[in-house]
């Protein structure tokens, strides 16, 4: 899994609650059989008109914006299971989510592949996103070993939470199947009646 | 075949550690705690693996990756639901990209020992449909599967959820994951419910009182003398929904309508097995005074027919209502709820009796069971669809296909003009060619009013079967109580 520990990056804003997990990957898209290439149907419907003409005025379609942090309203990546929206994400160059609050599975999906979901309260969400209407390239400093975020230019930060296995993961590359497998004597004792 | 592991049923339900009783979640879930360890997610012991064609590829990839085998395949079950065509499905797929996935699944299955109930198979069918249907599903279980519906199996009383991806491949490695132990909720839901009102009303009204978040992070239980009444299809459409308000799970205790359905059914236990596993069903029940993170309790005499006017399953309201104005909405929530209102082509404060519609569906895992088939064909019996509505019926597996005709129910609905198609998952998420074209409405019994879930830009209001039968008939949105009331 890839690892994750300290990133500075502008951001990509998408002010927009409750979006789920059929925005961000369509079911059309999810007949591949590998993990690769999703980044490219990445919120495919909110971006093109026809499937074909990208819609200029979406935040991913806009050169004012780029980096590797995606800034979303509450309740991001509810819906559907399909781990396919982490990907996607990750393929299309993120490292890192930030929201209000994320939807159980989506999160979980997140951690999994080293894509780091960093939930802040409303307050700091909406600083945030005044900083870029301030400044489109405004940067973000996520800090995993600290468990710190920082709107650079204004100095605000904020901790967030993260389990701390999942956090160890993270740093080290880790996923869980090498955990759970280290203790497979357990299990097989577990499942002696 | 199918195996049963005989741990879970053999572990006994004493107190919790400090003597308090405990919630059925917790006596679940503790009953399949392999290790528990300060600073560590538990590892959980999954009785049954549900996979399907599309979140297992990469799984599998994974396993070949690791060099690993499928840990448990008897404990893993298998069919083709997502992309599945309806109709004549015995032919080769049409779609290229739908059959290779079909074909990998198969070609998975078949390398790694899983069985699998593939098209063509008299037990194929929507995963949570087979799963109840053959006796897999079953009180006291832990049970996931790749797709967020899996909650659907908690109505007899298991832990049941869906799962991510690199998850699969955890269990397929392990039969264990990797978890923190959830909050739990209570909701309660009593009285008598009116007519023309149903199980998936009262998972609509739900969700429309705590949105489509009010439930994350929490397992729910649902209780009181409504769900008690309610028969397993109804429940397991209850529980369905229940990550609509971002719910991992939710699940019923297991009562005597629990154990009438399961008896005899092809994987139930039998002879004494039964009786040893209903005597261990009969402890899962959560204790007087256990507590819950979570309590919320309604009354079944205040929901009427729902409809959902937006794009997530929280923005549903009663049938005769209008639609909420925008500036009702708090001030930061406004702009998401105007675009989903411009996307669903509906103004604030409307309402939507008499609105025209263009599609029915009437299928799911949400409402495709027997039952949801009998309550359409026993309503629209002697009564035509209107001209303006295409009305799709598909069933959720083959054994409900096969059992409507048995019943004599295709018959009723080729006479009002509906067609009956075969097994899948189908327009819930339009990943097979039953897609509803961009701007058209559905009235759909399913589960997911996404932008673009039924196909691109399309719009969809969801439903019970009987206020999708409705409106199949009149070709509008129409408050189904007006037809009970003549009869």
């Amino acid at each position: 899994m890839k690892k994750f520990t300290k990133l500075t990056s502008a951001v990509v804003p998408l002010n927009i609650e409750n979006i789920d997990t059929d925005q961000i990957i369509p079911a059309r898209f999810l007949k591949a059989t590998t993990r690769d290439g999703f980044g490219e149907n990445l919120f495919r419907d909110w971006r093109y008109e026809n499937d074909s003409q990208p819609k200029l005025d979406f935040v991913l379609n806009n050169p004012t914006y780029s980096g590797k942090i995606l800034v979303a309203g509450k309740n991001f990546g509810c819906g559907s299971s399909r781990e396919h929206a982490a990907w996607a994400i990750q393929d299309a160059g993120f490292d890192v989510v930030i929201s209000s609050f994320f939807a159980d599975i989506f999160k979980g999906n997140a951690l999994n592949n080293g894509l780091l979901p960093v939930q802040v309260s409303e307050r700091f969400l909406a600083q945030i996103f005044k900083a870029i209407e301030q400044d489109a390239k405004s940067p973000l400093e996520i800090d995993l070993e600290n468990q710190t975020i920082t709107i650079l230019e204004t100095g605000a930060n904020e901790s967030f939470e993260i389990n701390a296995y999942k956090k160890s993961c993270l740093i080290n590359g880790y996923d869980d199947i090498d955990f759970i497998l280290a203790q497979k004597d357990l299990i097989v004792e577990f499942e002696t009646p | 075949m199918l195996t049963q592991p005989t741990k879970s049923v053999t572990t006994p339900s004493p107190l919790g550690k400090d003597g308090m009783g405990r919630t059925l979640v917790e006596k679940i879930w503790d009953a399949h705690v392999v290790k528990s360890e300060e600073g560590f997610p538990d590892i959980l012991y999954i009785d049954t693996h549900l996979i399907h064609e599309v979140t297992s590829p990469q799984a599998f990839d994974g396993l070949r990756k690791r060099g690993l085998p499928v840990f448990r395949p008897k404990q893993t079950v298998a069919t083709a639901d997502h992309n599945v065509p309806t109709l004549n499905q015995l032919q080769p797929i049409k779609e290229e990209l739908s059959r290779y996935q079909v074909d990998m699944l198969t070609k998975n299955c078949a390398e790694f020992g899983v069985e699998l109930y593939g098209l063509g198979h008299p037990f194929q069918g929507i995963v949570h449909v087979i799963g109840p249907e053959l006796g897999i599903t079953l009180p006291g279980h832990t049970i996931v599967c790749g797709d967020s519906h899996t909650s659907t199996h908690g109505a007899f009383g298991a832990i049941a959820f869906g799962i991510g991806t690199s998850q699969v491949e955890q269990v397929f490695a392990t039969q264990c994951l990797l978890l923190s132990k959830p909050k739990t909720m209570k909701i309660e839901v009593n009285g008598e419910l009116g007519k023309g009102v149903g199980a998936k009303d009262i998972i609509l009204y739900i969700i429309a009182q705590i949105s489509a978040a009010g439930g994350t992070g929490y397992f729910i239980e649902y209780a009181g003398s409504a769900i008690e009444a309610l028969s397993m299809e109804a429940r397991m459409t209850i529980c369905n929904m229940s990550i609509e308000m971002g719910a991992r799970g939710g699940l019923i205790a297991p009562d005597q309508t629990t154990f009438d359905y399961i008896k005899g059914r092809e994987f139930a236990p039998a002879g004494a097995e039964w009786d040893k596993a209903l005597a261990y069903w009969k402890t899962l029940y959560t204790d007087q005074n256990a507590k819950f993170d979570k309590v919320l309790t309604f009354d079944a005499a205040d929901i009427a027919p729902m409809i959902t006017y937006g794009t997530n399953p929280g923005m549903g309201m009663g049938i005769l209502e209008n639609i909420p104005a925008t500036n009702a909405q708090p001030d930061k929530e406004q702009l998401s709820y105007q675009k989903a209102l411009n996307y669903m082509g509906f103004d604030d404060d409307v309402s939507l009796i008499g609105k025209p519609v263009d599609y029915v569906f009437i299928g799911s895992c949400t409402n495709s069971r027997i039952e949801d088939l009998r309550e359409v064909a026993a309503f629209v019996k002697g009564k035509h669809k209107a001209d303006n509505v295409i009305v799709w019926i598909v069933p959720g597996s083959k054994q409900v296909e096969q059992q409507a005709i048995n019943e004599g129910l295709d018959k009723i609905f080729e006479n009002a003009g509906f067609q009956l198609r075969e097994p899948g998952c189908s327009a819930c998420l339009g990943m097979n060619e039953d897609k509803i074209p961009a701007g058209k409405y559905c009235v759909s019994t399913s589960n997911r009013n996404f932008e673009g879930r039924q196909g691109q830009n399309s719009r969809t209001l969801l439903a019970s079967p009987l206020t999708a039968a409705a409106a199949a008939v009149t070709g509008v949105i129409t408050d189904v109580r007006e037809f009970l009331a003549e009869s």
